[in-house]
Order: structure tokens, then sequence, then C-alpha cells
């Protein structure tokens, strides 16, 4: 700060004392900075409150626990998940294991799945100059992300009907492919950047040391590649835990998503706003964690995604 | 790229390994007999599926099953065949194996039932008909309704975009607490669009008891329906997918602000720029080609836009709201009219592809004239 404020001294004209001035504008940075605290975080605190509250405390909008209102289990209990409940059946909540592991299993595949296409694919363009027909590396490339602009309404239908011809309607597994798909030109675009920035020496002291092609790859470099590998995964992760447009179209019972249930009961007239705060806090609450605990990894994902 | 050279796989460097003739032969061998057998599976289930044989399978699968093998052995036969170049091709074949089956494929397909007269619900099942879902496009007048509401959907990209900018302005200003800041902006950008549906659209709007009425009627609101009108409706649901896509904007400018050269900040004090000046002769014109990126990045998301506006408004009022996609969503869904929303879907793909080309080739002259 010392520094600054000296190189600022000799440009100073306004009759304003600089002291109070800057004061004045930390104090509106700050305020700005809260205000959108306020923003981002007040439809998650509605949220998570509203499953605690009574019918009485949503029609007269309390807001704050314990003052305007007592908190009580009902949302969780509709869902099965509040502390009485929690040993006992509920269909709720066996419904929404279900969709939960659902969502679990597809996002999961799908990253995965993502993650081995495209990290493979990004280390032979990081690496070897290919030639297929009148395309080089740039362009195929550019084919990989050029995925990226097809909206899933394109798809949908196409695939709704393949599906159908190859029974994987309503099917985890076609599910994982399509999310592979999405995600797939994001994953290769990080992972390529994170393959680039690895000095192609490590590849060619693992030659002289007798390792093939697929051996350097598989024990020198993709080790060195495992935290950009981590962003990649985690980016896709969110992607595919929030998709709702194919799920919604291409699954109906078995392998319904959490999203599609989250819609489904918006959808129905008459839903108590507890129980539907409930679904949602459940809905969102992994993806909150991750954004606390790994925001490093999404962070980096982000910018080596659009950095440049 | 320069230092690959000496591991590059052109004709000038011959690979370090060549196989023998005999090698050679077998992996053809191998490859063309994959694809024989391909052709077959599919030739037999085509003739079951049309009835002009009995033998077959009861669905599609096996043809599904033996592409996977047929690209296993493409895979393998490239090892042998090629040698040392067949191993490096075998880094990029899963991806684009991958992405033929689930994308070219589809879409030519996708071509195909767009030229249909094909409704689910309907008994008579899919009749050629050629142009005539293009020609009912022409005179849809929903559909161009959802795309002129895509126009002020993609023209509010920009209005994100100042937001996010302040944003990260902010939060590479001399603060405290930044990483909190940051991650608490970032949160919304983790929430599934349908969650949000619910969190903002039907309950923090809502008319009777939601936070924002109680609000806006405290302002002086006589009637606050978010949803009612056509332009509030539309600026409500563009406000929720703001909320959504800001983080992202703002965490790739802010990655942007921060590897900005100190010096030129100090340069810009030094000859006496205030605030103001420095930002819009300074930090703006450095941070134009990160802009521009993720303006674009934005912009091709934001033509996908349909979550929110199937689950709030479902494109309501009178389709004020509608988008592009969740026009079709609607179009199968409550009329199961395949091939019409297929051709739909179509055409939007063509117009959003020459969009895009000409938005590319734009932002490259305008990078080109400010570096």
């Amino acid at each position: 700060m010392a520094v600054t404020t000296v190189a600022s001294k000799p440009v100073r004209r306004h009759p304003v004392a600089p002291r109070a001035k800057r004061m004045l504008g930390r104090m509106l940075i700050y305020a700005a900075l809260l205000f959108w605290t306020f923003i981002c975080l007040f439809p998650i605190y509605w949220t998570v409150t509203t499953s605690f509250k009574s019918a009485v405390d949503v029609t007269q909008a309390h807001l704050i626990p314990w003052v305007d209102f007592q908190p009580d289990w009902k949302g969780w209990r509709s869902l099965g998940l509040s502390p009485d409940t929690l040993f006992g059946t509920s269909t709720a909540r066996s419904e929404f294991v279900n969709r939960f592991v659902n969502s679990v299993i597809t996002s999961v595949g799908a990253s995965l799945l993502a993650l081995l296409l495209g990290s493979l694919a990004a280390y032979g363009l990081s690496r070897f100059r290919y030639k297929f027909a009148w395309m080089r590396n740039d362009d195929i490339l550019f084919f990989f992300m050029s995925q990226l602009i097809l909206p899933p309404v394109v798809l949908a239908l196409p695939f709704l009907v393949l599906y159908k011809a190859l029974s994987l309607l309503d099917t985890t597994f076609g599910l994982i492919l399509l999310y592979t798909l999405t995600v797939l030109p994001i994953v290769i675009w990080i992972m390529r950047d994170q393959f680039n920035a690895i000095p192609i020496e490590l590849d060619e002291a693992a030659f002289v040391d007798g390792l093939s092609t697929w051996g350097a790859f598989l024990r020198i470099i993709l080790p060195l590649a495992l935290p950009g590998m981590m962003a990649a995964f985690i980016l896709s992760l969110v992607l595919c835990w929030n998709e709702y447009f194919f799920a919604a179209l291409l699954t109906s019972t078995d392998a319904k998503t959490l999203p599609v249930m989250v819609a489904s009961q918006t959808g129905s007239q008459g839903i108590n706003w507890w129980s539907m705060a409930a679904l949602s806090t459940a809905a969102i609450a992994p993806l909150v964690l991750i954004g606390i605990f790994l925001e490093r990894y999404i962070v980096s994902g982000l910018t080596t995604g659009a950095g440049k | 790229m320069q230092s690959s050279v000496d591991l590059s796989n052109d004709r000038f460097a011959p690979a370090p390994r060549r196989a023998s003739v005999s090698r050679k032969n077998a992996g053809r061998a191998l490859v063309a007999f994959a694809s024989l057998g391909l052709l077959l599976v599919i030739l037999l289930q085509g003739l079951h599926a049309t009835g002009t044989i009995a033998a077959g399978f009861s669905d599609w699968r096996p043809i599904m099953i033996a592409y996977v093998l047929w690209a296993i052995a493409f895979g393998v036969g490239q090892i042998i065949i090629r040698g040392e170049r067949g191993q490096r091709a075998l880094f990029l074949l899963p991806a684009v194996f991958f992405t033929v089956a689930v994308v070219i494929f589809p879409t030519i397909f996708g071509l195909y039932i767009a030229s249909l007269d094909w409704n689910l619900s309907s008994i008579d099942g899919p009749r050629f008909s050629g142009f005539d879902n293009l020609r009912g496009m022409l005179s849809d007048t929903y559909y161009w309704n959802a795309l002129g509401n895509m126009i002020f959907y993609t023209v509010a990209v920009l209005g994100e975009y100042a937001i996010a900018f302040g944003l990260a302005l902010l939060l590479s200003a001399d603060i405290r607490g930044r990483r909190f800041f940051r991650v608490v902006f970032l949160l919304p950008m983790m929430l599934s669009p349908v969650a949000v549906s619910w969190m903002i659209g039907k309950s923090l709007l809502e008319y009777r008891f939601g936070p924002a009425a109680t609000l806006a009627r405290y302002l002086g609101w006589e009637n606050p329906a978010f949803f009612a009108s056509p332009w509030m409706a539309r600026f409500s649901i563009q406000a929720m997918d703001a909320w959504v896509s800001i983080p992202f904007i703002m965490i790739i400018l802010l990655a942007g602000l921060q590897a900005m050269p100190k010096e030129v900040q100090e340069a810009a004090k030094v000859d006496g720029a205030n605030g103001w000046q420095s930002f819009w002769h300074v930090t703006f014109p450095i941070m134009l080609p990160v802009s521009i990126t993720v303006l674009i990045i934005r912009i091709i998301f934001k033509l996908k836009l349909a979550d929110i506006v199937i689950n709030v408004t479902a494109g309501g009022p009178g389709g004020a709201t509608d988008t592009v996609s969740s026009f079709i969503y609607r179009v199968y869904r409550d009329r199961s009219n395949v091939g019409y929303g297929t051709a739909l879907a179509m055409a939007y793909l063509l117009l959003i592809i020459v969009l895009l080309t000409l938005l590319l080739r734009l932002a490259k002259r305008w990078t080109q004239r400010v570096m």
C-alpha cells in the first residue's frame, strides 16, 4: 500500500483528501461484494430454510429460524430423510435414493468415460501429427470442439428413435453415452492444454529408457497430468449431474435422474413447499459441497478451457 | 508444436519400427474380415427389419456390439499393419469412433427423420414427405416467435458480461477474504438449472408469498407478477439464467485480469489516468481477446437454453419466453411430432452454424485490429 501511495501522490488533483476518498472507495467495493454475496446466497438460504418450515411460516414469509419460526423436520419427513423416519421404510425415500444413485452412476460413469477417451485423444493431438484425408491436427481438434455447438434438441429425437431400436431407452448406459458426448469436447480441450504444458523432453527421456509410446504415456506423462484430469473430471461431473434435457426425454422409470425427479415434482400442482424445498436442497447439496471444497479444480478447469 | 517434430508422424520422419510384409497382410486380413462381419450383421438385421428374411435379432443392439468389435479389430489391425504409427493412431481412434457413432450417424439419421411425416401418437407410422416439414416451419408463427426470443436472450449475454466484468474487477481489487468471495460467487454455477427453476422461479418469485414479491410490494410495486406480462416474464427468465451463468464468465475474466502485467496499470497511473480512464483505455482493450472468447462460448451455451424455460413457464405467457429448444421439446412432448420437431431442430442447427461461423470470422478480424 505504501508504494502506491507514493506513486499516486504527484497526480493528485482533486481537492478531496485522498485518504477519505480511498476509504470511500473501499467501502463501496465491500458494499458491492456483500450485495452480490447476498444475491448468490439468498436463494440457497431460502431453499434450505424453507425445507424446515410449515405452511404458516411459508405464507407469512418468515425468514430467520428460531427467531421468526420454529424449524421443523416437516419437509425432510416427507422425503423420509428426517431423523425420526430415517430408519423406517419410506417409499418417497426409496424413490429419492434410487434417483440419486442413478444420478451418481450416470455422471460419474460419463465423466470417467469422457476422461478416458478425451485424455487419449488430447495426448495424441498434443504429441503427434496426424493426417486424416485433408484433416490435420488443428482440423481434428476443431472437429471435436465443434460438437459443443450442437444443441441437445438436434440429437434428442434421433436418439429417441435409435435408442428404441437399440433397446437403450430408459437405461443408465444410454444416458452415459450421451453425457460423455456432451462433455468430451471440454475434456479434450482441458487435457490438451495440460499435455502441452508437460515438456516433451520427458517423453524423449522415457524413450531413451526403453519405454514404448504407450508405456511413456501411461507411466510418465499420465501421473503428471493428474491435477488437470481432476479438474476435467470435476467439471464434467458438474455438467452431467445438472443435465436435464436428455434425461427428461430418454428416461421414464428406471434410469430417471435427480433433475428429472425435481422437475416432475415442480410440475405437479399442490406440491408442498417444504417437501419441494427439501428435495431441491438434497439435489443441490452434493454440488454445493463440491463447489466449496474443490473450487480450485473447477476454476483451473474453466480457465484452461477458455483462458486464451 | 515445434518441439514435437522429432516425435512426429509425418512422412519425412520414418516410423522407428516397420512391420514385415506377412504381418501387414495378416493385419489387413483382420481389418477386412472385421469389416465384412460388420456389414454382414447390418445386412442381416436390415433384411430382418424390413421383413425380407425371418432370421435376425429382436433389436438392433447386436449392431452396436458388432460396431465396437469392428472398432477394436480396426485398432489392432492398425498396430499390426503400421507398427509404431499404428500405436500413435490408437490414441485418437477411440474418441473418433465414439464421436462418429454418437454424433455423425445420429445427425445424418436426424436429417432422414426430418423429411418424414411422423407422429408417434398416430397409428400410420412414418411416411416420407420431403420438404413438407420445412414448409410447415415457414408458416409456424410459434417457431419464429421462439427464434425472435433467442435474439433477446443472446443480446442479453452482453448484460451478463457487463455484470461479470464488474464482479471480476471487484475480486481482483485489493480486498480481504478474496477466496471466500470467489467461492460464494462461483456457487450459482454449480446448481442445476432445474433446481434453480424451483428455488427462484417457482418459490422466490412466487406471486403470493415469495420473498421477492414481498420485497417488490414493500418497494411500491402493487402487483408483482414476474411471469404475467411477456416482457417481464422474459426478463425474469433471463435473470435466472444470468444468475446461473455469470460465475462462468466472471471466473474466466478474473483469470484474464490476474494474468495482466501489473506494470501496465502502474504506467497508466503515472500518466495521470483516473480509475475510469485506465479501465477504458488500458484494462478493457487488453481484456478484449479473452472477452470475445468468453462471449462466444457463452453465446454457444445460451443458444441451448431450455431447462429453465421448460420448468418455470413452459414457454408462456403465449410463447413469450419460449426458446427454440423448449419449443421443440413441447412439439415432441405434447404432440409427439417427431418428424416435424427434428426438422425444426435441423433448421436451427443450420442457422447456428451460419451465425457462429460469421461471429468467429468477425471476432478474428476485431482481435487482429486491436492487437
